[in-house]
C-alpha cells in the first residue's frame, strides 16, 4: 500500500484500516482454534486501535525484522551477546522516528497478527506461535516481534516508556513515544506513579492508547476494582485526555493529532470485548482467556471462519 | 584514624563532572542519600521522581535503554523490597546499565525495621544479571562508582553515608570480584563485609598479639562471588570459617560462603555471624551490633568456639582506635 495515496484519500485509508482490523480478528480466531484457546477477546476489542496505530498514527520506518521470525536467542546478559528485541519490526531508531512500547503483552497474538496484516511480518509467521524455542510466545517479552520491553508484569511498561520519552526530550528528538495499554493496568499503583511523573516532567512526546474494554482477568473491571471515571482521574493527574469510540478508526487517528503543550496524551479507546464475535457474549463476564469447554463449542467458533 | 564527612556527596560531584550521560534519580531522599551536592552542581541532570520507587525503576530502565547512565539514589529497603519486581523485570532481565545506590544497609540506621535493609543482598543475589558491591569505608565509597562503571549490566551498591571511617589507603581502591586480604594465617579463615570489617579488624589485631593467626578477607563484591582467592582461603582454613556481615545470615555473605564450601566439598565448620533471621528495631548502631551479634565480642566468641579454647581476650582489651579505625563514625538521628 502506498501511504501517500492513502493520506490523499480519506475514505481509502479508513477502508484499508478497517479491512486490516477485520483480518486481525480473523487471524487471532484461527490461531485460538488451532491452539485450543487464546486471548481472543483482546483481538475483538483492540483490532482497530492497533491497526490505526500502525497504519495512521505512528511514524515508523520500514521493518528491519526478518519475515520469518528468528528463534529465541536467549535472555540478555553478560554471557549472551546474541540477545535481541522485537523492536526491529517497528523500524529503525532515529531522532525523527516514533517508538512503540507494547504493554499488555497478553495481547501478543493480536500484535503478531497486526504485524502480519500491515506487512511487517511474513504471512506464515504464526506457524511459530506458542512453539517451543520461538519468540512468538503466548505472553510476549522483549524478544517477541513488535515488543521492545519485558512488560508481562503489568503496569511496568508505561514507566519505561516515560524514561525513554524523558531521554528523547533531553536529546531533543522530534519522534514521539507511543504506548499501548489495557484499562485493567490502571488498577496498578505504578501506572498512576508513571502518569504523575510524565505530567511532572511535561512529557508531551508521550502518547498512550488504552483499550478500555472494561474487562480484566476476573471479569468486569467495575466489579473487580473500579478504575472509572478513568478520563476524570487522568485529567486530574494533569494528562491530556481524549475519549473516543475504539472501533472508529477515524476518531482513533484524529485523537493522536491533538498535542496539548507540555502534557502527555492519553487516548481512552472505549471498546467492546466481543466486537465481531457475537458468539462470545454468552461467556460474559469472563473473556480473559478463551478455552473451549467442549468440541461442540469449538465447532461453533470454527463455523465463524467458514461463514465469512 | 581519619573519618571522612559525606564522602559520597563529594565524590559523586567529582566523578560525574565529565560524564554527561550520568543522571541522578532520587525518590525524595536526596540529602539523605548525599545526592544534594550533585543536584546543586548539575541541576539539569538531576531528576526527582518523588516517593514512587516502582515508577522510578521503570524511568531508570527507559533512560538506560537510551544510553544514559542513571544512578538511582534511595534507601536500600525501597530499592530491594518495595520495587523488587520492577528491579527484576524492568532492569535485571534486560541487563540494563542502571546503578542502584542503596543507603542504610542493615542496622546502620536507628529507623527501625522499615528502614533497615537486612535482606537486600539476598534479594539482589536472586536477580540474574545483577552485580552487588558493598562499601566498608570512605576509600570504597570513593571507588565503588568506578568499579560499577566498568560493568555492562545492572549494579546494586550498599552505600555508607555521613561520617565514614577510612580503613583502607586511598590508593588501594575497591576492585571488582577481588577480596581484600587483610591478614594471613592458617588457623581460621574470616570473611567480613561492610561495616563489620571494622569490628573484625579490632579482633584480628588483638589475636595476632596472642599468636593466633587469622586469614582475614574483606569482601566488597558479593555477586559474582567467584574470586579464586576466596576459595583458596576457605580450603586453607584448618579449624573453620567465620563470616561476619551486617545482614540476615540467610541470603548474604554467609549463604554465599556456605554454597561455595558445599559445592567445592570443603569440610569443616562454618559459623555465620549476622542477624539470625529476625527483624531488627530502632536503636543505636552499637546497641544493635551487640544485640544481634555483629560486633567484636560476637566474633571473639565464635573464634574461641572454633579454636576449642578461650582466647583470653576481654572486649575491654580490644583496641578502640586501631590504626585507622574509629568507632565514632555514626549516623546522626537528624539525618534520617
Amino acid at each position: 500500500m502506498d501511504s501517500a495515496t492513502v493520506k490523499d484519500n480519506r475514505e481509502e485509508w479508513k477502508k484499508e484500516c478497517e479491512r486490516v482490523a477485520t483480518a486481525i480478528r480473523r487471524r487471532v480466531l484461527q490461531y485460538t482454534i488451532r491452539n485450543n484457546g487464546g486471548y481472543l477477546s483482546q483481538a475483538c476489542s483492540s483490532a482497530e486501535i492497533l491497526a490505526t496505530l500502525y497504519m495512521r498514527v505512528m511514524n515508523l520506518g520500514p521493518s528491519l525484522g526478518p519475515r520469518v521470525p528468528r528463534p529465541f536467542a536467549g535472555v540478555p546478559g553478560r554471557e549472551n551477546p546474541n540477545a535481541f528485541t522485537g523492536a526491529e519490526y517497528n523500524g529503525p531508531r532515529g531522532a525523527h522516528w516514533d517508538r512503540f512500547i507494547f504493554s499488555p503483552v497478553h495481547y501478543a497474538l493480536v500484535l503478531y497478527a497486526t504485524l502480519i496484516e500491515v506487512g511487517r511480518l511474513g504471512p506464515d509467521a504464526l506457524d511459530h506461535f506458542n512453539q517451543d524455542g520461538s519468540t512468538l510466545e503466548l505472553i510476549g517479552a522483549e524478544h517477541s516481534p513488535g515488543h521492545e520491553v519485558t512488560a508481562g508484569s503489568l503496569g511496568q511498561a508505561v514507566s519505561q516508556a516515560g524514561g525513554i520519552a524523558l531521554a528523547r526530550k533531553l536529546r531533543g528528538d522530534s519522534g514521539r513515544v507511543w504506548v499501548f495499554m489495557s484499562d485493567g493496568e490502571f488498577q496498578e499503583g505504578q501506572v498512576w506513579e508513571a502518569v504523575a511523573a510524565s505530567t511532572h516532567y511535561r512529557l508531551s512526546n508521550l502518547g498512550v492508547y488504552v483499550d478500555v474494554n472494561g474487562q480484566c482477568c476476573d471479569g468486569k473491571i467495575q466489579d473487580v476494582m473500579a478504575t472509572e471515571p478513568l478520563g476524570d482521574r487522568l485529567r486530574s493527574f494533569g494528562a491530556s485526555v481524549r475519549e473516543v469510540d475504539g472501533h472508529d478508526v477515524e476518531k482513533l487517528a484524529q485523537a493522536a493529532t491533538v498535542e496539548e503543550k507540555d502534557k502527555p496524551l492519553v487516548v481512552l479507546a472505549r471498546t467492546d470485548p466481543c466486537r465481531g464475535i457475537e458468539l462470545m457474549r454468552k461467556r460474559a463476564p469472563f473473556f480473559h482467556y478463551i478455552r473451549f469447554k467442549s468440541d461442540d463449542e469449538r465447532l461453533e467458533y470454527e463455523a465463524l471462519l467458514k461463514n465469512e | 584514624m581519619e573519618v571522612i564527612a559525606r564522602p559520597h556527596a563529594k565524590n559523586l560531584v567529582r566523578w560525574a563532572k565529565d560524564r554527561p550521560e550520568v543522571l541522578v534519580l532520587s525518590a525524595d531522599l536526596t540529602s539523605s542519600c548525599e545526592a544534594n551536592d550533585f543536584r546543586d552542581a548539575y541541576p539539569e541532570r538531576f531528576f526527582s521522581l518523588g516517593l514512587a520507587e516502582q515508577n522510578m525503576m521503570g524511568f531508570a530502565a527507559g533512560l538506560a535503554r537510551e544510553g544514559f547512565i542513571p544512578l538511582v539514589h534511595t534507601f536500600a529497603v525501597f530499592i530491594c523490597r518495595r520495587a523488587f519486581d520492577q528491579v527484576a523485570m524492568s532492569i535485571g532481565y534486560s541487563n540494563l546499565k542502571v546503578r542502584l545506590l542503596g543507603f542504610l544497609p542493615g542496622i546502620t540506621t536507628p529507623g527501625g525495621a522499615t528502614h533497615q535493609a537486612i535482606d537486600d543482598v539476598g534479594l539482589m543475589r536472586l536477580i540474574p544479571n545483577m552485580n552487588i558491591l558493598e562499601c566498608a569505608d570512605a576509600t570504597e565509597v570513593e571507588s565503588v562508582l568506578d568499579v560499577a562503571q566498568a560493568l555492562e549490566g545492572p549494579v546494586y551498591m550498599r552505600m555508607l553515608r555521613g561520617d565514614v571511617p577510612r580503613l583502607f589507603p586511598q590508593d588501594e581502591p575497591m576492585r571488582f570480584n577481588r577480596a581484600r586480604v587483610i591478614s594471613e594465617g592458617y588457623d581460621l579463615t574470616l570473611l567480613s563485609s561492610g561495616i563489620c570489617t571494622e569490628e573484625a579488624l579490632r579482633v584480628t589485631c588483638a589475636l595476632r598479639q596472642r599468636d593466633i593467626h587469622i586469614n582475614h578477607l574483606h569482601i566488597s563484591t558479593l555477586k559474582p562471588f567467584s574470586d579464586p582467592n576466596v576459595l583458596n582461603a576457605l580450603k586453607a582454613a584448618r579449624k573453620g570459617v567465620v563470616t561476619l556481615e551486617n545482614h540476615n545470615v540467610i541470603g548474604g555473605l554467609g549463604s554465599a560462603v556456605a554454597e561455595l564450601m558445599a559445592e567445592a566439598g570443603i569440610r569443616g565448620p562454618l559459623v555465620r555471624l549476622g542477624i539470625k533471621d529476625q527483624y531488627a528495631h530502632g536503636a543505636s548502631r552499637p546497641y544493635l551490633m551487640r544485640k544481634f551479634g555483629l560486633d567484636a565480642a560476637a566474633l571473639l566468641e565464635a573464634v574461641s568456639g572454633l579454636l576449642g579454647r578461650g582466647v583470653r581476650i576481654r572486649t575491654e582489651d580490644l583496641p578502640q582506635d586501631l590504626p585507622g579505625v574509629s568507632s565514632k563514625a555514626s549516623i546522626k538521628a537528624e539525618d534520617l
